[in-house]
């Protein structure tokens, strides 16, 4: 029985070559690892390789000939005794079952709406700062699932470096409390590594900064591998700690990754305001069975807010929060940008402007819904971003005011975001640089026509 | 298809390097191995490692030979000439507890595994039956029943990866060890010696393996690397380095047993270089136009793994028709495992959303 071998495909993209020269004639012994011909392609010329041994019986295409399609026949080799019977692969066209056209593949419809819990009426209130909260949910999850560890420069002996991880090492000592060396690339592997080995990581960054050395990891290696394994792999990671501008640090020290994160789909990006969002949510987070981005705010860590005092307050990821309740504009932030667009609501009330302000608190998935059903409400919206405005949190809810709440629109949709430029040092130039709560409540006023 | 004898090494280097203190070249295990260079296998063992080893071969023709017809996609890096390296090393392992990661060039590991050539052709051609359900491809393979742990396309990455799932085994407690691979070309990622500092000063149950094929894609080691002999750059991190002939299936396996002996004792981690040869270009579209003809016929005929074990074999009293039994047996298995890959159907439209998430949000 004859093998016949077809015009290779030699680059992922290749559809026709040239037979440049055969290098055997007909008649000749081939062995696996011969050389049978040569072929060019657009890029180069690269040598066509037996795989199987018998006699070159039959050169179908002659040398020189070019355009010969990938796949086509080129030559016969007749094989010697049984080992010829090998069976060349039949099809050379393109996957036979590939259907022509493909049926459209239907999105699944969003999970149905969860909502945070109720808090029991006659439920105390703890005054806390959301460094304290942080660190009370990382206690909390370590206590109930022995999987859960933190890893971080400077996490255990030091206490941390922004004082996050404050009384863990004394608690859980030094096998679940690990002072990592400077090496964020390195560390951010080893925490996704051992996620994908059943642990439960919580890789602290000093700031995200300096996770910009480690973002292969975190998209690379820990939101993709689930998709590209077919739902094998695992990786129930929390990476986190504080992102956005603290204050005179500099253009390197300076940065909202909120946008970043929220562009890879396979991860979960969450970005809290208060303490007690800080706490549910970093609980929810260390529970994940996906990935998650946790971007703190060095500013906020220090303010006080009331936590409920339950046993175990954790919140659905996925969802916004309407922080204070209005009918004339929205003002959609997340983080620090929420404290802000709270000022500028009370300012605005005081002008007899009636604002609504959404904390978005999960940047990815985002809560289209709380945006929709908030701009069905007011008709006019902002968005308030402490971060770049050029492809930002602001651009995509603009996006998806556009696509789906047009109609409910009377006036255009405009954001509020730091300017187009690295942070500066010299005070003054910090100051005009970020967004402030003047400024939100200008732009509310601008889409109210006042 | 020897024409002379297989000679046992690449030999390329020194193996002791003379004039530094041992205590900084730690080369403890090299002298372990050095004094028992190769594994004293069975006649079944050994017959274990041919069959294993050609199937990777046969497998990977196959492969090539699809690729070329566009069965197969994209890259596609082919392991022929490798496969007494991941032969060696993880028929050392213990299944029940240790884990292995890798790179893209991740198919003879695979198999290595006994994991049906099936699934794996199946993957490589992008349809639903893949280990993968077709979303991986050929560099994103993975087996978590088999604690692989992949098939990883970031040249290094692994590495780091490979020092997670160590860290999970000494964090379990589960006297788990895990081999780590990666080429000659990752050897000079940061990233790997951010790995090594960490591995040592906690000292994980891992044994990195530099696969040292020669060319990083088109690049000759000496063209890119200060330091060619691998198995010396861990010193720094005071990690035992191992040099060992990737070429002989019967060597890797007996540094194999040192390397996880040292590591599974608590020791901390190990270095081995494997020196071996890859036949093909770095992947499919690659023309190999680096190195001369003659250098890739030299190897295939002087140190070709399978054809020296089957040397052995011979030796020790097989007879060719007993090798050539099995090579039907293999050859017969691939072609249906490349009839199955062709054949069965891509995946449905709707696995495009699927396993992006776990949980529903």
């Amino acid at each position: 029985m004859a093998i016949e071998l077809k015009m290779p495909a030699l680059s992922p993209t290749m559809e026709q070559g040239t037979l440049a020269k055969w290098l055997k004639a007909e008649g000749d012994r081939i062995e696996p690892g011969d050389i049978i011909a040569e072929i060019e392609t657009d890029k180069a010329t690269m040598e066509f390789e037996a795989i199987d041994e018998g006699v070159l019986s039959k050169i179908l295409i002659a040398a020189g000939t070019e355009d010969v399609a990938v796949g086509a026949v080129i030559a016969l080799i007749e094989g010697e005794g049984e080992e010829a019977a090998t069976p060349a692969p039949a099809a050379a066209e393109a996957p036979a079952s590939a259907p022509a056209p493909a049926p459209k593949a239907e999105k699944p419809a969003p999970a149905p709406t969860a909502k945070d819990p109720a808090i029991p009426a006659g439920t105390s209130l703890t005054s806390t700062t959301v460094r304290e909260a942080l660190r009370d949910a990382m206690a909390e999850e370590m206590r109930a699932d022995p999987r859960v560890f933190v890893m971080g420069e400077e996490v255990a002996e030091y206490q941390g470096a922004y004082k996050v991880t404050q009384g863990l090492l004394a608690e859980f000592g030094p096998k679940r409390v690990i002072d990592t060396p400077i090496t964020e690339y390195g560390f951010a592997g080893i925490g996704t590594g051992a996620a994908m080995g059943g642990l439960r990581p919580i890789v602290e960054f000093m700031t995200f900064n300096f996770a910009m050395q480690a973002i292969d990891h975190i998209i690379n290696s820990a939101a993709k591998t689930n998709y590209m394994s077919g739902g094998q792999m695992r990786c129930p990671i929390v990476f986190r700690g504080p992102n956005g501008a603290a204050t005179r640090v500099g253009a390197q020290h300076s940065q909202n990754y909120g946008p970043w994160y929220a562009s890879v789909p396979g991860l979960i990006v969450i970005a809290p305001y208060d303490a007690a969002d800080a706490k549910g949510l970093l609980k929810a987070a260390i529970r994940c069975d996906d990935p998650v981005v946790f971007l703190e705010n060095e500013l906020v860590y220090g303010r006080n807010f009331d936590v409920p005092d339950m046993d175990d307050y954790v919140l659905p990821i996925g969802k916004a929060r309407i922080m204070r309740e209005g009918s004339d504009v929205t003002i959609v932030s997340y983080s620090i940008g929420v404290g802000m667009a709270l000022d500028a609501a009370a300012t605005l009330a005081d002008e007899g402007i009636d604002a609504e302000v959404i904390d978005l608190r999960t940047l990815r998935p985002l809560d289209t819904q709380a945006i929709l059903t908030s701009l069905a409400k007011t008709n006019r919206l902002i968005i308030a971003e402490e971060g770049w405005p050029t492809c930002s949190i602001a651009s995509e809810v603009i996006a998806v005011c556009m696509e789906q709440g047009f109609d409910h629109l009377d006036a255009p949709v405009l954001r509020v975001c730091n300017e187009d430029v690295p942070l500066p040092y010299a005070a003054n130039l910090e100051k005009l640089a970020l967004i402030d709560p003047a400024r939100i409540a200008a732009a509310a006023r601008k889409v109210c026509y006042k | 298809m020897a024409k002379q004898p297989a000679k046992p090494s690449v030999a390329k280097k020194t193996s002791v390097p003379t004039g530094d203190h041992p205590d900084f070249t730690l080369h403890s295990l090299q002298d372990a191995f050095e004094a028992n260079k190769r594994y004293a296998a069975d006649d079944a063992e050994m017959m274990e490692f041919y069959r294993q080893m050609l199937l990777i071969r046969r497998f990977e023709e196959k492969a090539g030979q699809l690729y070329g017809l566009g069965l197969i996609g994209g890259f596609c890096h082919l392991y022929i000439g490798q496969e007494a390296v991941a032969i060696g090393l993880q028929s050392a392992l213990d299944n029940d507890r240790d884990s292995v990661i890798t790179g893209y060039r991740d198919h003879g590991h695979m198999l290595a595994y006994g994991i049906d050539p099936k699934v794996i052709m199946a993957e490589l051609t992008g349809r639903e039956a893949g280990i993968s359900k077709g979303k991986g491809g050929s560099m994103h393979m993975f087996s978590t029943e088999h604690k692989f742990y992949g098939g990883h396309g970031i040249v290094g990455a692994q590495v780091a990866l490979g020092g997670g799932l160590a860290l999970a085994h000494q964090y379990n407690n589960d006297g788990g060890i895990c081999l780590a691979y990666f080429g000659d070309g990752a050897a000079n990622q940061g990233q790997v010696y951010e790995t090594f500092n960490m591995a040592a000063l906690w000292k994980l149950p891992i044994v990195f393996v530099v696969e040292d094929n020669q060319y990083a894609m088109g690049t000759a080691t000496k063209r890119s690397s200060a330091e060619t002999a691998f198995y010396r750059r861990g010193t720094a991190f005071r990690i035992p380095g191992m040099e060992v002939n990737g070429m002989d299936v019967l060597e890797v396996r007996a540094a194999a047993e040192i390397a996880f002996a040292h590591v599974r004792a608590g020791h901390g981690p190990v270095l081995m270089e494997c020196n071996t040869y890859r036949y093909r270009g770095h992947s499919m579209s690659d023309p190999a136009k680096y190195r001369t003809r003659e250098e890739v016929q030299e190897q295939r005929d002087h140190h070709d793994p399978i054809e020296g074990l089957k040397k052995t074999l011979i030796e020790a009293g097989k007879t060719e028709d007993e090798l050539k039994a099995i090579d039907k047996g293999i050859r017969a298995d691939v072609a249906q495992a490349a009839d199955f890959a062709e054949t069965s159907p891509e995946p449905g439209a709707g696995e495009l959303y699927t396993d992006v998430l776990v949980g529903e949000y």
